[in-house]
């Protein structure tokens, strides 16, 4: 169990901080919606909508690795007993 | 002789008599926008609104006396962040769902000054917002676009108006979240128009 927790958070680390990276490293907020500008040419003016597209912000990357810091916090409560605690209770 | 001075007299009273033309500002190209900008220590809020309606009348001859409302759908104002959006929205920030339009209504023009087909002026008018309203006096730029309806929609004949303003606004004026969280929201908010209105040749 210690393992598989420590495994999920080496896991969880790295999926979020590729995905953070991969969608470009924003310093910002996560976003689901980018802006698309479109010049009117008879106006002049610029037209702006909103395509769905995700971009993984500081919250997404914090929330990552913060699960992942859960996770091995998590993994120590199920540490093996060590070789001096093995002795002690085979001893008695 | 006489016919000269008839024709003279019929030019003078249509050039005096001459209507103001109404703009409409529903856009169906959807390209009218409001943008927003609130820059504080900690946050940066960008986003823009596009359900944009509203009235202008002008008159390019007499641009001084150009009157008109502008209506903004409250729930039209987007962030590219979900729940920045639907803070935004709720009750504790805009309450778009007690208060959905956020206007502007011109009420008078001073310092108009026009270049060709472009007139710049300081309007004053009303601007309401959360259920406040206020006289603010914003500059304004206003293009007039003779025949050029027919470019943007085809099988329309008629005029277009651009209006471009940027201005800023006290979110405290119009009692939102007063004093509150002002390093992550900015208490000044600022805003950009650019809206092409079309006046329909009858």
């Amino acid at each position: 169990m210690n393992r598989i927790l420590k495994l999920l958070a080496l896991l969880l680390v790295l999926a979020g901080v590729t995905t953070w990276l991969v969608t470009g490293a924003s310093r910002g907020w996560t976003k689901t919606s980018v802006e698309v500008k479109t010049l009117d040419p008879v106006t002049g003016i610029e037209g702006i909508t909103y395509r769905p597209k995700f971009i993984a912000g500081v919250d997404f990357l914090g929330a990552a690795l913060g699960g992942a810091a859960l996770l091995l916090g998590a993994s120590f409560f199920f540490r093996k007993p060590t070789n001096n605690q093995t002795t002690k209770q085979t001893t008695t | 002789m006489k016919l000269t001075h008839l024709i003279l007299l019929a030019a003078l009273a249509t050039s005096v008599y001459a209507a103001p033309q109404s703009f409409d500002f529903k856009d169906p190209k959807g390209v009218n926008n409001a943008v927003f900008n609130l820059d504080a220590p900690l946050e940066s809020v960008n986003g823009s609104a596009n359900g944009i309606t509203g009235t202008v009348s002008f008159d390019p001859e007499n641009p001084e006396a150009t009157t008109g409302k502008i209506v903004v759908a409250a729930e039209s104002l987007t962030v590219p962040n979900p729940m920045q959006k639907e803070h935004l929205h709720g009750p504790n920030w805009l309450d778009v769902a007690k208060y959905p339009e956020i206007t502007f209504e011109a009420k008078s023009l001073a310092n108009v000054k026009t270049d060709a087909n472009a007139t710049t002026a300081d309007v004053t008018g009303t601007f309401s917002l959360h259920g406040v309203s206020k006289d603010i006096t914003v500059p304004i730029k206003l293009t007039y676009l003779k025949d050029k309806l027919s470019a943007r929609v085809p099988n329309l004949k008629g005029d277009l108006l651009v209006i471009r303003a940027s201005f800023m606004i006290n979110r405290e004026d119009f009692n939102i979240q007063k004093g509150q969280y002002e390093d992550k929201v900015s208490p000044t908010i600022n805003l950009s128009l650019s809206i092409a209105g079309a006046s329909v040749a009858q």
